[in-house]
């Protein structure tokens, strides 16, 4: 049985109500990193952060570039940067140009974090309105990790889920409460 | 010897890119060996699929034989994503806390490094003149990209950008309208050409060149980011030997002094707006 390393997440419209559902389903526990990206659109991530934290089972942190991300700790990218995991497992930041308009991209995350972690990352693709996530998915499955996107019928914009299974397809395709004890079923130690 | 099986067969495009940074470097003269590799991974896949290359290594190949290719590559590493007055709380703490303590100086030297497509530099030279120091102002605004040089002196930008701008104009303070500072032409904004009087543009490349001048402030947003620790730390190294005693240091908003010994040298005067003082000198 693969040992996962990360979970790395991408959302957009209808992401803080999904995000919410997810952390507070996470084992305390658990045993590796969860790394967001979600679309705001806003100044900052602080907002969300709070929003969010509250109703966490894990503590929840904007990500800072050149640490490395702690297990048990979901990391939220922060606002106007793409998030990147660099080859030494370090958290990474650039202002390169939007990728399906949006910046932090779910694509830039999760292709850095498919050469780095290969076949030991889950990548999980929930609710929005665009295509973001759907390269990086694919990236995740090219090295061998796990996929799992948010069943399209189930989630608050199906725009996302759908172009992810269309372009990466998935290993698990689930219902928003289903997502949390798949990860920590998946992620036992 | 260790041997190399499927489990740990380091990837192809590892290789590649390693190869691509090594020919680039012995055969050009640009070393990008101390930049963040995921980002530079990103970058070069779009300068290969924009170029037509199969892959890398054709790229590799081309260049070391065709010098007339360095420019474009150079060009397509460099990330001239910017905005005037990007992050206006920035702008506002520079005005409000630095700028008092730049005008007991007769002549203030700012250096910008890395200045795009000029955004950053054209609104310092604007809130200069209204804080009433540009006079006495000179702004080195340098960039190790020629082609990002050639289009900060022009100082155009695209006019739906304007909006935007002029929010942050004022929500950085600015006392007028930003539509004082340009005219608007053809989906084009170009900036008063009085605010280049005391700018100069000057290649400058802070992975290789040495102390460019002798400031009272250096500016450098979201260029470090995309070093790796090592290079970080010799660059504000840098910084550090070309600040006067008492400068002044502004990064960009989410970087990260943790892994720097030579951040010592600096200390937050607003931890926030990432505005650093550079303490006496030993
Ligand atoms: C993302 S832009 C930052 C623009 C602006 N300072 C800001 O924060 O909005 C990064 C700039 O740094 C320049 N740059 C990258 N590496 C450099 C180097 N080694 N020396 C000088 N400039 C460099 C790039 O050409 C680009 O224009």
């Amino acid at each position: 049985m693969t040992t996962y390393r990360a979970v790395v997440v991408g959302c957009s419209a209808g992401g803080v109500h999904a995000l919410t559902t997810l952390l507070a389903g996470l084992a305390p526990k658990l045993h590796v990193p969860l790394i967001v990206v979600c679309h705001t659109g806003s100044e900052d991530v602080d907002m969300l952060r709070e929003v969010l934290a509250l109703k966490s089972s894990l503590p929840v942190q904007e990500a800072r570039e050149r640490h490395v991300p702690q297990p048990g700790t979901v990391y939220l990218a922060p606002a106007g940067y793409h998030l990147l995991v660099e080859c030494d497992g370090c958290f990474a930041l650039s202002v390169d140009a939007r990728v399906c308009y949006s910046r932090p991209a779910i694509d830039v995350l999760f292709e850095s974090a498919a050469a780095h972690y290969g076949a030991q990352l889950i990548g999980v693709v929930l609710t929005g309105a665009n295509d973001d996530g759907a390269l990086g998915l694919k990236a995740i499955r090219d090295h061998k990790g796990m996929a799992i996107v948010q069943l399209p019928e189930d989630a608050v914009a199906s725009a996302m889920p759908e172009a992810a299974l269309r372009v990466a397809g998935a290993d698990h395709v689930v219902v928003l409460p289903d997502i949390a004890p798949l990860i920590n079923h998946l992620c036992m130690p | 010897m260790s041997t190399i099986g499927p489990g740990n067969r380091p990837d192809v495009e590892d290789i590649e890119l390693d190869g691509f940074v090594r020919a680039l470097q012995q055969r050009h003269g640009y070393d990008f060996s101390g930049y963040a590799q995921a980002s530079l991974k990103r970058r070069l896949q779009s300068v290969v699929h924009s170029g037509g290359y199969q892959n890398l290594s054709e790229l590799t190949g081309r260049m070391l034989r065709d010098d007339a290719l360095v420019p474009e590559i150079v060009s397509g590493l460099s990330v001239p994503v910017s905005d005037m007055f990007r992050n206006p709380s920035v702008f506002a703490a520079l005005r409000e806390e630095v700028f008092p303590l730049l005008a007991s100086y007769p002549r203030i030297n700012i250096w910008q490094a890395g200045c795009a497509h000029g955004e950053e530099v054209y609104s310092l030279a604007i809130l200069l003149e209204e804080a009433g120091l540009y006079e006495r102002s000179q702004i080195y605004a340098t960039d190790f990209s020629d082609a990002a040089l050639l289009r900060a002196q022009e100082g155009i930008f695209p006019a739906k950008e304007a909006h935007t701008y002029s929010e942050n104009y004022l929500a950085a303070g600015g006392q007028r309208t930003l539509a004082d500072y340009y005219h608007s032409r053809y989906e084009r904004i170009k900036l008063d050409e009085r605010l280049k009087r005391n700018i100069h543009f000057a290649n400058h490349n802070l992975a290789a060149d040495g102390v460019f001048c002798e400031a009272h402030l250096i500016l450098c947003r979201n260029v470090l980011i995309y070093f790796n620790n090592v290079l970080q730390n010799e660059v504000l190294g840098l910084f550090r030997d070309s600040l006067v005693r008492g400068g002044f240091l502004c990064l960009g908003n989410r970087e990260s002094l943790d892994f720097a010994p030579a951040a010592k040298a600096f200390t937050p005067i607003n931890a926030k707006a990432r505005v650093y003082r550079l303490a006496a000198r030993a």
